[in-house]
């Protein structure tokens, strides 16, 4: 089972690599916040992945909860810096 | 048994770093700098130190990036510079000197998680101990922070007041 949920954390964290060619290299500032959206919500699975390998769940879900909140913050602020400087 | 997954998680936070300094559009350093924050969160806690995770997702990944663009937002947006300086050669051979300096260093550093090394043989077991009845809280970390160290932490939360009124006073529009 722990062998599983190591494979697993190791290509989400391939798929990570994926979103990250497009934050670092996306032409348009839009590319780089739809790339660091999606990072966040794989780097949320692979919390609750590490606090179930670890079987300690319960901490995990804390973070991964605090991340999620303050990736939407980060978004909204993105998204209302674009709205008062026009696009970029 | 031994996974390469920190490994990865190392690689990506160079990657990071490096892009962050080396892109031209300020905005998107900004964004990068998010991922690199994300990447260090994932890191802490895959070390295991929980809270060191939680502080930097909220702190690394949401308030400095709010707070980057808030500067942005009253400066230029553009790093205007055409030739970015480049490094004094003394940095460029005395960083890696230091740093191979550091490495074997942490060579003599115990084990991690090693359960004879002197900071769980010292230390630790005190509080693990006698903090039940000391301070009746059941989590021991709580128990060190908000009552071993009440005073360390309060002041901290002083000083952490202080740099919020000043940033707060330093954005304030002038609505004259």
């Amino acid at each position: 089972m722990r062998e599983t949920l190591l494979f697993v954390a190791f290509f989400i964290v391939i798929l990570i690599v994926v979103y990250l060619y497009r934050v670092i290299q996306g032409p348009t500032v839009f590319d780089r916040v739809l790339g660091l959206n999606g990072i966040s919500t794989k780097s949320i699975i692979l919390l609750v992945l590490i606090g179930t390998i670890y079987e300690r769940v319960d901490m995990f879900i804390d973070i991964s909860t605090g991340y999620a909140l303050l990736n939407l913050v980060g978004s909204l602020a993105v998204a209302k810096y674009l709205e008062h400087r026009g696009s970029a | 048994m031994i996974f390469p997954v920190e490994i990865f998680l190392l690689l990506l936070l160079v990657i990071t770093a490096g892009a962050a300094i080396l892109v031209k559009d300020l905005i998107s350093a900004v964004l990068i700098l998010g991922s690199y924050s994300f990447f260090l969160a994932i890191v802490w806690a895959w070390f295991g130190a929980v809270d060191v995770a939680f502080v930097e997702s909220v702190v690394g990944a949401g308030l400095a990036t709010v707070f980057f663009l808030l500067t942005l937002f009253v400066t230029a947006p553009k790093d205007t510079r055409i030739h970015p300086p480049s490094p004094p050669w003394t940095a460029l051979i005395g960083l890696p000197l230091l740093g191979l300096l550091l490495l074997y260093a942490a060579s003599d550093l115990p084990k991690f998680g090693d359960p004879a090394s002197p900071a769980s043989v010292h230390v630790s077991p005190v509080y693990l101990e006698n903090s039940m009845e000391d301070t009746l809280t059941p989590n021991v970390v709580t128990s060190i922070l908000m009552d071993y160290r009440a005073f360390d932490t309060l002041i901290e939360t002083v000083v952490i007041f202080t740099a919020g009124i000043a940033c707060a006073l330093l954005l304030r529009r002038n609505r004259t």
